[in-house]
């Protein structure tokens, strides 16, 4: 048997545009374990509902993470709507939904291109952040923000989208949404590509069950479970169906992911034809009371937001789970048994967001 | 929304409630602590087909040792390590324990401290 | 124009950001902004860069991480301050794991804010740190000119 040798991947790593640090332990070329060490970006957020009324703390919520923005205030939105039994109008929940889809076709598009560059395929990167700028400038022309949206506000939305502005959009989402397929069509068809990530990083269905995995990386495993199935915010209404590849390897997590970035153009495209006129948010007054999980889906999978509150501004707790704080436990038996030049790869196909996993 | 309940139980019980969910195929979703003015509790959540059930400990401090199921959860140990580094909750025989080295934070279990402590880092 | 201001390279750390001023530098690089087009270089090794864009705001744990970064960095070398957390803390001021801005470890020489900061914001304030580039490299060389008529 060879010598075991423990390699220190980052905090500061030019793959990783954020710090994370893995200790890698290596025979050899072959990694046997990986151990996690996070907290480079712990900020504790969660305590600032003590400092932050319920009210103003959305604006805390949506920079949890500057990627998946938008999700996590309307879902931190939507549990404190629950809290306070407000029923959202219609053309608010279409909203919220183009908005969320709009920030998973950007969100994936980023994660292509990371994931492009992490084997050196940098013209792939280019091309994919290109195509990202369009989908940024749409969000801002709707949102007037293209990292922070701040639209999502407790009983509905702050901006509306006239019809005039609709129209126009979904022109130019018509081009996009060819421009995307071709890409991806050329990235997933690509030889170096399918060599790099056929049987790579591998994740049973059982293991993908037992360790907790969500997203992508479970629906990579074969496991048909999307939170968007239970119908929040309108997505019951334009009919959802969850996307799987049964592989269980890195190819099978980005063919998930490319496609459902075309399942969210289509979705955005039913939205728009179904939306009818409309206020845009209700009045909330009140405080709330009682405990509430409140679930969505992210770009990277399931986020689980716990708020407990006592009839005060302020909520006794907040607790916010996030899909890349699930998604270690499965990295690290991605990662076992894999070769050290992989390491980024496998990484990156779990699409990592470490300001969500840390907060 | 599909439904969700807690159920309230104790520390004795616990490790045979989550090896029933292991037997029934239940995905652990999150484990999570509060702390309330007079206790801490927390909640050990499991998902199955959208069906959202919680386990819930309330325990009066920090002195209940709270055993480890990461013998059936591979996935629980960096929920059990968060809630020790963050509240000071005893957990028993973690598979991979940090020893409160998980979240490097300058201030000691930040969630649940008394406020004079928190005045002292520098700011 | 000197030498150095013409490609200055650039190291990108994330402090504790969330993210949001991140993919604004990377975007920044990307064919929309391409600030590479003005030779300015990301680079992954601090002993190869000049300026160094910290976004995110400080706590104890990337403390030592960040002073290693710029400890590494061949004189002259400039910060930058990105995003309204590094140079203050932000909206997370308050939370019991942050310190506050970089300033609390640093010398910063250019301060950008905005939540997230826009692309347009950064290459201004990449210019404007080529300027102080160029200013530090003269008071080093003149620093080194006194130094040999003395010896």
């Amino acid at each position: 048997m060879s010598e075991r040798t423990i390699i220190p991947f980052g905090p500061q790593h030019p793959v990783l545009p954020e710090p994370i640090h893995l200790d890698l332990v290596v025979e050899d070329e072959k990694v046997i374990e990986a151990i996690p060490s996070i907290g480079f970006i712990h900020r504790g957020l969660e305590r600032l509902v003590e400092k932050k009324d319920y009210v103003d703390y959305v604006y805390v919520a949506e920079r949890i993470c500057g990627i998946c923005s938008f999700i996590h205030g309307l879902t931190y939105c939507m549990a404190i709507e629950e809290l306070m039994k407000v029923q959202v109008p219609d053309r608010a929940q279409y909203l919220r939904l183009i908005w969320s889809e709009l920030s998973r076709i950007h969100s994936h598009l980023l994660w292509l291109g990371l994931t492009a560059d992490s084997f050196g395929f940098e013209s792939m990167f280019m091309q994919s952040w290109r195509l990202r700028e369009y989908i940024l400038d749409i969000i801002e022309e709707t949102t007037g923000g293209r990292v922070i949206f701040g639209s999502a506000k407790i009983g509905g939305v702050r901006r509306d989208i006239p019809l005039a502005k609709m129209d126009e959009i979904m022109k130019k989402m018509r081009v996009y949404r060819k421009d995307v397929a071709a890409l991806c069509e050329q990235f997933m068809k690509d030889q170096t590509v399918k060599h790099r990530m056929r049987g790579v990083g591998l994740l049973s269905r059982e293991d993908a069950i037992s360790l907790g995995a969500v997203g992508p990386m479970l629906r990579g495993s074969g496991v048909a479970q999307d939170i968007r199935m239970t119908g929040y915010s309108g997505y019951d209404r334009i009919g959802f169906t969850p996307i799987t590849e049964t592989a269980g390897d890195c190819y099978a997590r980005c063919m998930v992911r490319v496609r459902e970035m075309d399942a969210s153009f289509q979705m955005i495209e039913r939205c728009v034809e179904q939306m009818t006129d409309g206020p845009i948010e209700v009045k909330v007054t009140g405080n709330p009371n009682g405990e509430f999980f409140m679930r969505s889906e992210q770009p990277r999978g399931e986020a689980i937001y716990y708020a407990k509150a006592n009839g005060t501004k302020f909520l006794s707790r907040l607790r916010v789970r996030t899909p890349t704080f699930a998604n270690i436990p499965p990295l690290l038996t991605a990662l076992a048994g894999c070769q050290l030049a992989d390491v980024p790869v496998i990484v990156l196909t779990i699409d990592p967001c470490i300001s969500c996993a840390e907060r | 929304m599909a439904t969700q309940q807690i159920i309230e139980i104790s520390p004795a019980e616990l490790l045979e409630k989550v090896s029933a969910m292991k037997a029934q195929g239940q995905r652990l979703v999150q484990i999570c602590c509060s702390k309330l003015p007079d206790r801490l509790e927390v909640v050990y959540s499991f998902d199955q087909d959208f069906t959202y059930v919680s386990y819930r400990l309330t325990l009066a401090d920090t002195s209940t040792l709270v055993p480890s199921i990461s013998k059936i959860y591979g996935n629980s140990f960096h929920y059990e390590n968060e809630i020790h580094d963050l509240y000071g909750i005893q957990v028993q025989g973690i598979s991979i324990d940090f020893k409160g080295n998980f979240y490097r934070t300058a201030l000691k279990t930040p969630f649940n401290c008394a406020p004079e402590a928190e005045v002292q880092v520098p700011s | 124009m000197g030498m150095l201001s013409r490609s200055p390279w650039v190291i990108h750390y994330d402090g504790s950001s969330c993210n949001g001023c991140d993919i604004e530098v990377l975007a920044a690089l990307m064919p929309r902004f391409d600030v590479e087009r003005f030779g300015v270089v990301n680079t992954g090794n601090p002993k190869h860069a000049d300026i160094f864009l910290l976004t995110g705001s400080i706590n104890e744990q990337n403390k030592p991480v960040v002073l290693n970064i710029y400890n590494q960095m061949p004189e002259p070398k400039v910060v930058l301050a990105v995003g309204i957390c590094a140079t203050s803390g932000g909206i997370f001021r308050e939370c019991y794991n942050v310190l506050g801005g970089a300033d609390k470890v640093l010398p910063v020489d250019v301060y950008v804010p905005g939540c997230s900061v826009r692309p347009e914001a950064i290459i201004d304030a990449v210019v404007k740190g080529v300027g102080i580039l160029e200013e530090k490299r003269a008071a080093l060389r003149n620093n080194l000119k006194s130094a040999v008529s003395q010896a």
